[in-house]
Protein backbone atom coordinates (compact mmCIF):
# COMPACT_ATOMS: atom_id res chain seq x y z
CA UNK A 1 0.00 0.00 0.00
CA UNK A 2 1.37 3.34 -0.74
CA UNK A 3 -0.81 5.88 1.39
CA UNK A 4 -0.78 5.42 5.13
CA UNK A 5 -4.70 4.63 5.99
CA UNK A 6 -6.48 3.81 8.84
CA UNK A 7 -8.50 0.50 8.35
CA UNK A 8 -10.21 -0.12 4.97
CA UNK A 9 -10.36 3.35 3.67
CA UNK A 10 -9.88 6.35 5.80
CA UNK A 11 -6.76 7.85 4.30
CA UNK A 12 -4.71 9.79 7.83
CA UNK A 13 -3.26 12.73 5.44
CA UNK A 14 -5.58 15.08 3.73
CA UNK A 15 -8.22 16.36 6.13
CA UNK A 16 -8.93 19.27 3.96
CA UNK A 17 -8.35 22.22 6.31
CA UNK A 18 -6.65 24.08 3.21
CA UNK A 19 -9.70 23.76 1.08
CA UNK A 20 -12.14 24.88 3.38
CA UNK A 21 -9.82 27.65 4.71
CA UNK A 22 -9.36 28.96 0.96
CA UNK A 23 -13.00 28.78 0.47
CA UNK A 24 -13.78 30.57 3.55
CA UNK A 25 -11.65 33.26 2.47
CA UNK A 26 -13.63 33.78 -0.40
CA UNK A 27 -16.93 33.38 0.84
CA UNK A 28 -16.27 35.98 3.98
CA UNK A 29 -14.20 37.99 0.98
CA UNK A 30 -17.87 38.53 -1.18
CA UNK A 31 -19.26 39.22 1.71
CA UNK A 32 -16.83 42.01 2.99
CA UNK A 33 -17.19 43.54 -0.29
CA UNK A 34 -20.88 44.03 -0.78
CA UNK A 35 -21.00 45.42 2.36
CA UNK A 36 -18.35 47.90 2.00
CA UNK A 37 -19.97 48.70 -1.56
CA UNK A 38 -23.55 48.97 0.52
CA UNK A 39 -21.90 50.75 3.29
CA UNK A 40 -20.32 53.14 1.02
CA UNK A 41 -23.77 54.05 -0.89
CA UNK A 42 -25.83 54.51 2.19
CA UNK A 43 -23.21 56.35 3.89
CA UNK A 44 -23.30 59.03 0.89
CA UNK A 45 -26.94 58.87 0.53
CA UNK A 46 -27.84 59.45 4.33
CA UNK A 47 -31.26 61.71 4.68
CA UNK A 48 -29.15 64.16 6.87
CA UNK A 49 -25.56 64.66 7.17
CA UNK A 50 -23.44 64.58 10.19
CA UNK A 51 -24.36 62.70 13.56
CA UNK A 52 -28.18 61.53 12.55
CA UNK A 53 -27.96 60.78 9.37
CA UNK A 54 -24.55 58.20 10.18
CA UNK A 55 -26.20 56.68 13.37
CA UNK A 56 -30.07 56.30 11.69
CA UNK A 57 -28.57 54.01 8.95
CA UNK A 58 -27.19 51.92 11.87
CA UNK A 59 -30.23 51.79 14.08
CA UNK A 60 -32.00 50.29 11.35
CA UNK A 61 -32.58 46.42 11.85
CA UNK A 62 -31.24 45.23 8.45
CA UNK A 63 -28.23 47.31 8.62
CA UNK A 64 -27.57 46.00 12.41
CA UNK A 65 -27.62 42.55 11.17
CA UNK A 66 -25.73 43.13 7.80
CA UNK A 67 -22.93 44.84 10.12
CA UNK A 68 -23.12 41.93 12.27
CA UNK A 69 -22.79 39.40 9.27
CA UNK A 70 -19.49 41.14 8.11
CA UNK A 71 -18.05 41.95 11.67
CA UNK A 72 -18.08 38.14 11.58
CA UNK A 73 -16.73 37.71 8.27
CA UNK A 74 -14.36 39.82 9.11
CA UNK A 75 -12.78 38.48 11.84
CA UNK A 76 -13.07 35.00 10.26
CA UNK A 77 -11.46 36.46 7.50
CA UNK A 78 -8.39 38.29 9.17
CA UNK A 79 -7.59 35.05 10.95
CA UNK A 80 -6.91 33.40 8.30
CA UNK A 81 -5.21 35.84 6.17
CA UNK A 82 -2.79 36.87 10.02
CA UNK A 83 -2.57 33.15 10.88
CA UNK A 84 -0.93 32.33 6.87
CA UNK A 85 1.50 35.21 7.50
CA UNK A 86 2.64 33.80 10.89
CA UNK A 87 3.15 30.67 9.14
CA UNK A 88 4.93 31.92 5.90
CA UNK A 89 7.78 33.58 8.18
CA UNK A 90 7.57 32.55 11.89
CA UNK A 91 9.08 29.10 11.92
CA UNK A 92 10.01 28.77 15.69
CA UNK A 93 7.04 26.79 17.04
CA UNK A 94 6.49 28.51 20.19
CA UNK A 95 6.69 32.07 19.00
CA UNK A 96 4.34 31.14 16.08
CA UNK A 97 2.04 29.75 18.75
CA UNK A 98 2.23 32.59 20.93
CA UNK A 99 1.88 34.99 17.89
CA UNK A 100 -1.23 32.87 16.64
CA UNK A 101 -2.83 33.02 20.45
CA UNK A 102 -2.34 36.47 20.31
CA UNK A 103 -4.18 37.22 17.24
CA UNK A 104 -7.15 35.09 18.79
CA UNK A 105 -7.29 37.48 22.07
CA UNK A 106 -6.86 40.63 19.55
CA UNK A 107 -9.51 39.80 17.25
CA UNK A 108 -11.60 38.64 19.61
CA UNK A 109 -11.34 41.81 22.11
CA UNK A 110 -12.02 44.14 18.98
CA UNK A 111 -14.94 41.88 17.86
CA UNK A 112 -16.63 42.21 21.04
CA UNK A 113 -15.89 46.21 21.57
CA UNK A 114 -17.56 46.20 17.49
CA UNK A 115 -20.36 44.16 18.74
CA UNK A 116 -20.84 46.34 21.65
CA UNK A 117 -20.89 49.33 19.72
CA UNK A 118 -23.14 48.08 16.92
CA UNK A 119 -25.51 46.97 19.58
CA UNK A 120 -25.64 50.27 21.96
CA UNK A 121 -27.44 52.54 18.40
CA UNK B 1 31.52 15.57 -24.84
CA UNK B 2 33.63 14.67 -21.90
CA UNK B 3 36.71 17.04 -22.83
CA UNK B 4 34.24 20.12 -22.60
CA UNK B 5 35.22 22.00 -19.64
CA UNK B 6 32.32 21.42 -16.68
CA UNK B 7 30.23 24.57 -16.08
CA UNK B 8 29.15 24.78 -12.44
CA UNK B 9 25.31 24.19 -12.73
CA UNK B 10 23.10 27.15 -11.50
CA UNK B 11 21.52 26.51 -8.25
CA UNK B 12 18.36 28.12 -7.11
CA UNK B 13 17.57 28.89 -3.50
CA UNK B 14 15.31 30.39 -1.28
CA UNK B 15 15.22 34.14 -1.37
CA UNK B 16 16.73 35.30 1.85
CA UNK B 17 15.04 38.42 3.27
CA UNK B 18 18.19 40.33 2.63
CA UNK B 19 18.18 39.70 -1.49
CA UNK B 20 14.72 40.87 -1.57
CA UNK B 21 15.60 44.10 -3.18
CA UNK B 22 18.11 42.63 -5.87
CA UNK B 23 14.82 40.98 -7.24
CA UNK B 24 12.35 42.08 -9.97
CA UNK B 25 9.17 41.79 -8.46
CA UNK B 26 6.41 41.65 -11.38
CA UNK B 27 3.35 43.98 -11.09
CA UNK B 28 1.38 41.17 -10.64
CA UNK B 29 3.63 40.32 -7.55
CA UNK B 30 3.39 43.66 -6.34
CA UNK B 31 -0.09 43.71 -6.04
CA UNK B 32 0.08 40.59 -4.29
CA UNK B 33 2.51 41.47 -1.35
CA UNK B 34 0.76 45.03 -1.20
CA UNK B 35 -2.50 43.12 -0.50
CA UNK B 36 -0.83 40.89 2.69
CA UNK B 37 0.96 44.57 3.44
CA UNK B 38 -2.55 45.91 3.53
CA UNK B 39 -4.38 43.73 5.29
CA UNK B 40 -1.80 43.38 8.14
CA UNK B 41 -1.70 47.23 8.53
CA UNK B 42 -5.22 46.99 9.24
CA UNK B 43 -4.97 44.10 11.49
CA UNK B 44 -2.90 46.11 13.40
CA UNK B 45 -5.26 49.06 13.34
CA UNK B 46 -7.97 46.90 13.96
CA UNK B 47 -7.97 48.95 18.08
CA UNK B 48 -8.10 52.43 16.31
CA UNK B 49 -10.61 51.22 14.06
CA UNK B 50 -12.88 49.96 16.39
CA UNK B 51 -12.27 52.98 18.61
CA UNK B 52 -13.15 55.97 15.68
CA UNK B 53 -16.16 53.10 14.73
CA UNK B 54 -17.46 53.74 18.82
CA UNK B 55 -16.94 57.37 18.58
CA UNK B 56 -18.81 57.88 15.65
CA UNK B 57 -21.86 55.91 16.68
CA UNK B 58 -21.88 56.24 20.85
CA UNK B 59 -23.22 60.05 21.12
CA UNK B 60 -23.91 63.32 19.25
CA UNK B 61 -21.16 64.44 22.00
CA UNK B 62 -18.81 61.24 20.70
CA UNK B 63 -19.32 62.27 16.99
CA UNK B 64 -18.55 65.99 17.62
CA UNK B 65 -14.88 64.59 19.38
CA UNK B 66 -14.13 62.37 16.38
CA UNK B 67 -14.77 65.41 13.96
CA UNK B 68 -12.19 67.66 16.15
CA UNK B 69 -9.78 64.88 16.49
CA UNK B 70 -10.24 64.74 12.50
CA UNK B 71 -8.91 67.87 12.19
CA UNK B 72 -5.49 67.37 13.53
CA UNK B 73 -2.93 66.17 10.84
CA UNK B 74 -1.72 63.41 12.12
CA UNK B 75 -5.44 61.72 12.31
CA UNK B 76 -5.89 62.62 8.90
CA UNK B 77 -2.32 60.67 7.80
CA UNK B 78 -3.47 57.77 9.82
CA UNK B 79 -6.89 57.92 8.09
CA UNK B 80 -5.07 58.42 4.73
CA UNK B 81 -2.73 55.49 5.39
CA UNK B 82 -6.51 53.31 6.41
CA UNK B 83 -8.01 54.23 3.61
CA UNK B 84 -5.12 53.30 1.25
CA UNK B 85 -5.83 49.83 3.11
CA UNK B 86 -9.08 49.08 2.79
CA UNK B 87 -9.38 50.29 -0.82
CA UNK B 88 -5.88 48.51 -1.97
CA UNK B 89 -6.94 45.33 -0.35
CA UNK B 90 -10.34 45.82 -1.14
CA UNK B 91 -9.62 46.06 -5.14
CA UNK B 92 -6.46 43.28 -4.53
CA UNK B 93 -9.57 40.86 -3.12
CA UNK B 94 -11.05 41.47 -6.40
CA UNK B 95 -8.04 40.85 -8.70
CA UNK B 96 -7.75 37.50 -6.64
CA UNK B 97 -11.27 36.50 -7.15
CA UNK B 98 -11.08 36.89 -10.93
CA UNK B 99 -7.86 34.79 -10.70
CA UNK B 100 -9.61 32.02 -8.92
CA UNK B 101 -12.27 31.90 -11.97
CA UNK B 102 -9.05 31.20 -13.83
CA UNK B 103 -9.49 34.66 -15.84
CA UNK B 104 -6.69 36.97 -16.70
CA UNK B 105 -3.91 34.05 -15.89
CA UNK B 106 -1.63 34.08 -18.51
CA UNK B 107 1.73 35.61 -18.93
CA UNK B 108 0.45 38.15 -20.95
CA UNK B 109 -2.90 39.27 -19.14
CA UNK B 110 -1.94 38.80 -15.69
CA UNK B 111 0.47 41.89 -15.65
CA UNK B 112 -2.31 43.65 -17.43
CA UNK B 113 -5.13 42.88 -15.43
CA UNK B 114 -2.67 43.69 -12.26
CA UNK B 115 -1.81 47.15 -14.10
CA UNK B 116 -5.77 48.06 -14.03
CA UNK B 117 -6.58 47.06 -10.30
CA UNK B 118 -3.77 48.87 -9.53
CA UNK B 119 -4.37 51.93 -11.25
CA UNK B 120 -8.30 51.47 -9.56
CA UNK B 121 -6.77 51.36 -6.11
CA UNK B 122 -4.63 54.60 -6.38
CA UNK B 123 -6.88 56.44 -8.47
CA UNK B 124 -9.48 55.68 -5.29
CA UNK B 125 -7.36 56.11 -3.19
CA UNK B 126 -6.72 59.93 -4.28
CA UNK B 127 -10.12 60.43 -4.27
CA UNK B 128 -10.45 59.18 -0.78
CA UNK B 129 -7.04 61.71 0.56
CA UNK B 130 -8.58 64.13 -1.05
CA UNK B 131 -12.20 63.63 0.89
CA UNK B 132 -9.85 63.60 3.88
CA UNK B 133 -8.28 66.68 3.61
CA UNK B 134 -11.52 68.01 2.96
CA UNK B 135 -10.60 69.32 -1.11
CA UNK B 136 -13.74 66.97 -2.19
Amino acid sequence: MSEPRIGQKRLVVGAHYGLRDWLSQRITAVILGSYSVILVVSALLAPEPGYYGWSGLFAQTWMKVFTLLAFLAFFYHAWVGVRDIWMDYVKPLGLRLALQAFTIVWLLGCAIWAIDVLWRV
Amino acid sequence: MSELPRKPRPQFRNIHVSQILSYRLPIAGVMSILHRISGAGMFLLLPVIVWLFDLSLTSELSYATLMELTDLVLVKLILCGLAWAFIHHFFGGVRHLISDLHLGITKESSPQIATIFMGLSLVVSLLAWLAIFGVL
